[in-house]
């Protein structure tokens, strides 16, 4: 693989005689495939790490599958999906373990893309939309239609969307006239978080023993008894939202260098900005609507896929599926290691986060000392 | 409440603005004391007074001196009298770990529930319930002590990884990485036992229902104890908040203070959450209402906060019981609807100052 990563770099250029040095930095990585008069920039390491991510994924989907109180052979799940298995296989693959897999792909994606998104555009790695409250507001409007209102799938979707995207607007508020960078936001959302969770304490504790339960379980994020009309809902929002987040992702990495040389560059970036935190805001609703607020996913996915793939900007392909892959493991995990107990994937996605935050407060102290 | 908020921004935001000490503060302080213990027991009668059984004020009042076995007295003195008793104690531990917290950290935003203690010792509470089958208050009592000095160690640690001092809004971050642990720590226990769920789902929004007497004699040699390490460290944590260096040349022992007043936190945050469950912002707000009211001097701070806050807490239970009636709304949730408005207004300011 002849790419251009592996050239050695140009000599450096001798000084002028005025003392001036002629930079040629590398603008573009990668190998550039030309034909006639198309060429399309290939990245072997993102090629590379996406390739392993899908692999990764085909496993983590088969293990689920054909794994659990009911074992299944590779051929009868695959017979089951072809719709040429009538008996049992057939309900547990297309009934029950499907629309559960199918949903954590989606809902990991969703939130993987969403904080990808937001820690861009806060330029921060902790602002990720469960750390500043975004989740929360969602769960909030999700669980105001639950409780109250015993609504429909679409209705909680869109009380999920309102909490976020008021949450959104109540945040941008707080942060009036102090940018969106900077701890401080993160303090400000963490100060929104609690307050909505005091909200979302005081929804279910309206509600009968048999419904808190179930709240409860959902409030930490849940794929258990996820059908179709879960699946349906999220891939429907996946399907809708995530190609304007590729498309203007490119933008992004633009803005990401200031929003002087973006508009130098001709981005628009206050509607950029704006179109994407909505984009983001609703990606993490929806995925709530249908999930609850899981933590971690939309904090460490980006983290993970940019650190793999050693990309300059928010790489959102690789984000996603790393997202799709860390939710659909962990729900495995979570299934498998406390079997038969049904533990929500939430506290498991719930504890690996901390942790990870941990690392990331650490890891980020090292830095400012250096 | 918002006039509130902006008057102690403003307030400190210009520490010049301290009132100088002047002949009469004392005393004007003390009658202000006064003022504040009428209004904790004008609220004490308030809470003993109104619940989900309607009782005319002359009954209750009657009840109150005479306990004649009556089904009003039975009410007032088995389920309101605790109530209001456990209030008491609760909010003063709160408010006292909180200013012990601030004057400690030299941080506006220390506070027990928003720095992960309060999680830290309701998780050693589920440990106790759910594993070691611990059943009274004064078993698992020990295992929130355990839990509030593990996660406040915890989240010190992370706050001020790096040697630096630990900045405000680092240690809320770090308090909010230990939270999210907990939390799902809590909720994975409480899930796999639902026999302890029913129990722990008042529980753990912070709650002064259902407590008997017991409850208070057992978590009140603890608070007491707490209250006095507190006060009698009020001189050197005025010499502390002039720095460490500045504390030691005015011959306080900082190490002996540090950690009389890290034992003072524990004790109290551990024994108010053993007895109420996780009740966040009491312990934030209160030391900043009573630094606007008393300025910067810690023994003041100290003996207002350890009044005012069980004014504020016993207050937020009853506006959850008239908001909720016929049911009740518990008062840590009431609290976090109060005090997170002042958090978000402190985090606003242009600079978080150290105190």
């Amino acid at each position: 693989m002849s790419t251009a990563h592996d050239t050695p770099p140009a000599p450096p250029a001798p000084a002028t005689a005025a003392g001036r040095r002629v930079h040629r930095p590398r603008v573009i990585t990668g190998t550039v495939l030309r034909a006639g008069g198309l060429s399309v920039r290939v990245r072997g390491r993102a090629l590379v790490v996406t390739a392993a991510a899908l692999a990764a994924l085909v496993a983590v989907a088969l293990v689920s599958l054909t794994t659990g109180d009911y074992e299944l052979s590779v051929g009868e799940v695959v017979r089951a999906l072809a719709g040429q298995d009538s008996g049992g296989a057939d309900f547990i693959v297309n009934t029950l373990r499907l629309p559960r897999l199918l949903t954590a792909l989606a809902v990991g994606a969703a939130l993987a893309v969403s904080g990808a998104l937001l820690t861009s555009l806060t330029g921060n790695a902790l602002g990720s939309p469960d750390v500043i409250g975004f989740t929360n507001g969602s769960a909030v409007g999700a669980l105001t239609v639950i409780i109250l209102m015993h609504g429909s799938m679409t209705q909680i979707a869109a009380g999920a969307l309102v909490g976020g995207l008021a949450t959104a607007a109540a945040v941008h508020l707080l942060m009036l006239g102090r940018g969106l960078h900077g701890f401080r936001l993160i303090v400000t959302g963490i100060g929104v978080s609690a307050l909505l969770l005091a909200v979302n304490s005081y929804l279910i504790t309206r509600a009968t023993f048999q419904e808190a339960l179930e709240a409860q379980a959902w409030l930490i994020g849940s794929l258990g008894n996820r059908g179709w009309i879960h699946a349906q809902a999220i891939l429907l929002a996946c399907a809708v939202l995530l190609p304007p987040a590729f498309v203007l992702s490119r933008r992004l990495s633009m803005v990401e260098m200031g929003d002087l040389t973006a508009t130098a560059l001709g981005v628009d970036v206050t509607r950029t900005r704006a179109t994407l935190l909505v984009v983001s805001v609703a990606l993490a609703a929806f995925a709530t609507a249908v999930t609850g607020p899981i933590w971690f996913i939309a904090l460490a996915a980006p983290q993970l896929a940019r650190r793999l793939t050693r990309t300059a900007g928010p790489a959102l392909l690789p984000a996603a599926l790393t997202g799709a892959l860390l939710l659909a493991g962990s729900d495995l995990a979570a299934q498998r290691l406390f079997a038969p107990a049904l533990l929500p994937v939430g506290t498991a996605t719930g504890t690996i986060g901390g942790l990870y935050l941990i690392w990331l407060l650490i890891t980020e102290s090292r830095k400012s000392r250096a | 409440m918002p006039v509130e908020i902006r008057a102690v921004s403003d307030a400190e935001a210009a520490p010049a603005a301290l009132p100088a000490p002047r002949r009469g503060a004392t005393a004007l302080r003390g009658a202000g004391l006064l003022v504040v213990l009428a209004a904790l027991v004008l609220v004490g009668l308030l809470s003993v007074w109104t619940g989900t059984r309607g009782i005319a004020f002359s009954a209750t009042w009657s009840a109150l001196w005479n306990p004649d076995g009556s089904e009003t007295s039975v009410i007032i003195h088995d389920y309101r009298i605790p109530r209001t008793l456990l209030g008491l104690l609760v909010g003063a531990a709160l408010g006292l770990s909180g200013a012990l917290m601030q004057a400690l950290t030299r941080n506006p935003l220390a506070e027990p529930g928003l720095l992960g203690i309060s999680l830290g010792s309701s998780a050693g509470v589920v440990v106790a319930i759910a594993f070691l089958g611990v059943g009274s208050v004064l078993g698992y009592v020990w295992f929130a002590f355990l839990g509030a000095a593990l996660a406040s160690a915890v989240v010190h640690l992370l706050g001020s990884a790096g040697r630096q001092l630990a900045t405000p809004d680092r240690l809320v971050v770090a308090g909010a990485a230990v939270t999210a642990v907990l939390y799902a720590f809590n909720s994975a226990v409480l899930l796999l036992n639902p026999r302890a769920f029913d129990q722990f789902r008042f529980w753990t929004v912070g709650s002064l229902a259902g407590r008997y007497l017991d409850v208070v004699y057992v978590v009140l040699p603890f608070v007491a104890t707490g209250l006095v390490i507190a006060l009698l460290l009020g001189p050197s944590l005025n010499a502390l908040a002039l720095g460490d260096q500045m504390g030691r040349a005015l011959g306080v022992n900082v190490h002996r203070t540090r950690i009389l007043g890290a034992v003072g936190v524990m004790l109290l945050c551990g024994a108010a959450t053993a007895a109420a469950g996780p009740i966040a912002f009491v312990g934030l707000v209160v030391p900043h209402l009573a630094r606007f009211v008393v300025g910067p001097d810690q023994r003041w701070v100290l003996a207002y906060s350890m009044l005012l806050a069980p004014v504020l807490l016993i207050g937020a239970d009853v506006l959850g019981r008239v908001m909720g009636a016929p049911g009740e709304v518990q008062v840590g949730i009431v609290t976090a609807f109060l005090g997170a408005p002042v958090f978000l207004a402190l985090c606003r300011r242009r600079k978080l100052v150290m105190l």
